[in-house]
């Protein structure tokens, strides 16, 4: 979204236009989920036993885990922003590697659960789901699908993180001019918003 | 944000379509971030997209001239109608104005040098062809080209063997050009407005762009994460809407018009906003209720988000959901009605001057007057039993599509035509041009009115003998409206190469921002930002009174 | 913090009040967990919806900075969250009053 630009142009900067037009982007982010929680109230609605039956499957403990991993990270990106308005690069880069490996470990967890979840033969179109009541079918549908969305955007977000950086380390991104960091961390707390709805949703209906 | 043209002061006094900048030749074309030379590249690509959509309605209506085959067989006709809808929807009446028009005057009718992104911009348009590539592409490809309607319903798209996943895939895309123009549209209007121009001096096309932005922004995702689970549903048999794993079709239904329905005022509302802009010139008069055309765009895109389910009264929704739903759509017709009263009103007493730009707006008017009043009708619960899934709903819908939209379309390229080209059109041929168009349109559309209410199925390939008086009618009338659509434009291009060169600032006395500019406009529109000191559409005795200092 | 200009110390939260905020993140997440364990019967769902929504709060305002941005974008925000709750009462109007399947 927004672009390099050379430091000689002193030309017209808005920093205000550019976190309203990525609020704005958050919003179509937002409302992408809002379909898919839609969904899933719908769902929940008119499945309610299946859905408890099937979340009890679910891993309580990595759930949880990873809740704590994925707000850490949140706080470590605010910390960089903070970082980096008190002209403290160093810590500032510090903090968003530290929010990158958060977020991979996020994604390892993940691996893991969506693994084992495999390998009892739990999976869109296998046997043994097929045979289950339809309310399960919808549930294991919807938490491959949302948290399956919801892992895509984690590993955007450390693209973009990734390159939020390099821009730091090149002094893109300086104390007066973090607009960039700035948008990329709105986008990493709104995956953690998301992340904060799904995880009572799935995991913790018992 | 930034735009490196701004520094190049050389610019200043060329007109953007000799500018030369960092790339020359079709590049400085491709790679330019100029809004004005983006809406120019939107407007060529719309352009070839509606002459493949309305050849593909042109062959539906002599397919349908006589019952049984005529000249396709019943699966050509399912994908013809398939792609006649994706292609006109999704490639040319939702982008239609507000990429076209809206990127070119945007920014000059609020008085800044460009959009607030301008690259996010031209990325936009990328998306755009792409979208448009890809469903290109899903005809051709074998599998061959979907047939399962515009709207994808399930269980069928999830059955069907055609190319569906190519077609989704490319409206999701399309869907994602839109959702970034309103974006830009929206911040545009909130950070870059001149000095002076405050929320209650913009144009009301402006007011009109800025509701649809927000429709955009917020109805479109929803399209996009439906579509999106198609896509999943196809590939890997998730279950979420297949009603043999226990999902519900209906809320597939549900998904599709929460944007769909909305998405009509995306196409509407840029229109309503170049009507309101056409009538005060050419009428020589004051707008009439100012106020409440700008804030009825907003109450349009807000209660046009409450009416979706309006669309499914006969899919097997609880009687209480129909009654709500019911109830709400006829809620959504009062701010139309609104403007409609205060263009009449404008018009009252106007001394009126018929150019063809004013042609085409009265006959929006006339024809979105008939396509709103029917869709009150299908609004009533019991009426909509009657004509649900019928060519009356076609009817209605084209009524308000191409007889509003395409027209209000229409009536910008003739109004903004010299302004953008710097050239004239032959405007007798316009004149003539027009009411072929409007003859041709009214005999397509109308006698559909009819056999809807009498029972003709919509999307059938065949039909009882007795229906086919009106589609001979409605054929004939197909005969008319390509031949003079394909003048229209011939007439255009034309002057594209040979018209007369237009020099004159303001050639309709027309008293927004966009009239007080080169013609056409400079690289960078204004090379002093006006302020703004009058309210848009002042007339005093039939003369206009300029919106801003500098041209006092 | 001490020669900034307005821009730079607008967004300014202390790296104190970011991990206040962290910590009350934590709590709720174990309150969340905690609380799931109890049937509260039909208000279940509605505890874990309010707890989130806390937590949703928190990260709005001061992670996201939404309280020092200007009045704009909080009736942005109160936009788009009023058209998804809009949209999910009115689907509602149709789901509790039928039985398909």
């Amino acid at each position: 979204m927004s672009v390099q630009h050379s430091a000689a142009a002193h030309i017209h900067r808005d920093d205000v236009a550019s976190r309203m037009g990525m609020w704005l982007f958050l919003f179509t982010e937002l409302l992408l989920f809002g379909g898919m929680f839609i969904l899933y109230s719908v769902y929940r609605f008119t499945h309610p036993e299946d859905f408890h039956l099937a979340a009890k499957e679910l891993n309580t403990v990595i759930g949880t885990f990873n809740t704590a991993i994925l707000l850490t990270s949140s706080l470590t990106m605010a910390l960089s922003i903070a970082a980096i308005q008190r002209k403290q690069k160093t810590l500032s880069i510090l903090f968003q590697l530290l929010t990158i490996i958060l977020a991979l470990g996020f994604m390892v967890n993940k691996y893991f659960e969506w693994g084992a979840k495999f390998h009892h033969g739990i999976y869109p179109g296998s046997d043994t789901l097929l045979s289950r009541p339809s309310g399960e079918i919808l549930f294991f549908g919807l938490y491959y699908v949302m948290t399956g969305l919801h892992g895509l955007h984690v590993i955007i977000g450390v693209v973009i993180i990734s390159f939020m950086t390099v821009f730091t380390i090149r002094d893109v991104i300086t104390h007066d001019n973090y607009v960039k960091l700035e948008s990329a961390g709105l986008y990493w707390h709104l995956v953690d918003i998301i992340w904060i709805f799904l995880f009572p949703l799935f995991y913790l209906i018992t | 944000m930034s735009n490196e043209n701004i520094l190049n002061s050389n610019g200043n006094d060329v007109s953007y379509l000799e500018y030369k900048g960092k790339h020359t030749g079709i590049l400085g074309w491709l790679l330019s971030t100029d809004h004005k030379r983006i809406g120019l590249l939107y407007l060529i690509s719309l352009s070839i997209f509606l002459v493949v959509g309305v050849i593909f309605g042109f062959l539906m209506r002599l397919e349908l001239l006589t019952p049984g085959r005529t000249i396709m067989d019943p699966q050509t006709y399912n994908s013809i109608f398939t792609l006649h809808g994706v292609i006109m929807i999704f490639l040319f009446v939702i982008p239609g104005l507000p990429a076209v028009f809206g990127n070119f005057f945007l920014p000059i009718l609020i008085g800044a040098r460009d959009v607030a992104f301008p690259r996010l911009n031209l990325l936009s348009w990328y998306l755009y062809a792409i979208g448009g590539l890809l469903a290109i592409i899903s005809i051709l490809i074998p599998g061959g080209p979907a047939d399962t309607g515009w709207t994808f319903y399930i269980p069928y798209s999830i059955r069907t063997n055609t190319n569906v996943i190519p077609a989704l895939f490319a409206a999701f895309i399309l869907g994602f050009s839109s959702i970034l123009t309103g974006l830009n549209f929206i911040t545009t209007v909130h950070r870059m407005r001149a000095p002076g121009m405050d929320w209650f001096k913009m144009p009301l096309s402006v007011w009109s762009l800025y509701a649809t932005a927000w429709v955009q922004i917020l109805a479109t995702p929803i399209i996009g994460i439906t579509l999106l689970l198609v896509g999943i549903e196809r590939i890997f048999g998730v279950g979420l809407f297949d009603p043999a794993l226990g999902g519900d079709p209906v809320l597939y239904q549900h998904l599709f018009w929460i944007y769909s329905h909305p998405a009509v005022y995306i196409m509407i509302l840029p229109a309503m906003g170049v009507v309101s802009e056409i009538i005060p010139v050419f009428a020589h008069r004051t707008i009439f209720g100012y106020r409440f055309i700008a804030m009825s765009s907003i109450a349009i895109a807000l209660f046009g988000s409450l009416v979706w389910a309006h669309h499914m009264f006969t899919a097997g929704m609880s009687d209480t959901g129909q009654l709500i739903f019911s109830l709400l759509t006829m809620i959504v017709a009062i701010p139309s009605a609104i403007k409609v009263f205060n263009w009449v009103a404008t018009l009252y007493k106007g001394s009126i001057d018929l150019q063809p730009p004013m042609l085409y707006v009265l006959a929006f008017i006339f024809q979105f007057s008939i396509g709103g009043l029917t869709g009150i009708m299908q609004g009533v619960l019991s009426v909509d039993i009657q004509v649900h899934d019928t060519s009356f709903i076609v009817a209605h819908f084209h009524y308000v599509m191409f007889g509003g939209t395409g027209f209000g379309f229409f009536a910008a390229l003739h109004y903004w035509f010299p302004k953008m080209f710097g050239r004239m059109y032959n405007i007798k041929l316009a004149k003539r041009v027009f009411w072929a168009l409007f003859v041709g349109f009214n005999t397509l559309y109308f006698p559909m009115f009819i056999m809807g209410w009498l029972g003709m199925p919509r999307r059938y390939y065949d039909y009882l003998p007795e229906y086919q008086i009106y589609h001979v009618i409605s054929t004939i009338g197909s005969w008319i409206l390509v031949p003079a659509l394909f003048l229209m434009f011939g007439n255009l291009i034309y002057a594209l190469f040979k018209g007369v060169r237009v020099t004159e600032k303001n050639i309709w006395g027309g008293e927004t921002l966009e009239w007080q500019v080169a013609t056409p406009p400079v690289h960078e529109n204004f090379i002093d930002i006006p302020v703004v000191t009058e309210s848009p559409y002042q007339y005093k005795d039939n003369e206009l009174v300029l919106q801003t200092q500098e041209a006092k | 913090m001490d020669n900034h200009t307005e821009i730079d110390t607008k967004h300014n939260h202390g790296y104190g009040v970011y991990i206040l905020v962290w910590l009350a993140l934590m709590a709720l997440t174990g309150i969340t967990v905690a609380v799931a364990g109890i049937n509260f019967g039909k208000i279940t769902v509605a505890t874990a919806l309010t707890i989130a929504s806390i937590k949703t709060y928190l990260v709005l305002t001061i992670f996201m900075h939404l309280r020092t941005e200007s009045k704009t974008f909080r009736v942005f925000v109160g936009v788009a969250l009023l058209f998804l709750i809009i949209s999910f009462i009115l689907l509602f109007t149709d789901y509790s009053f039928i039985v398909r399947n």
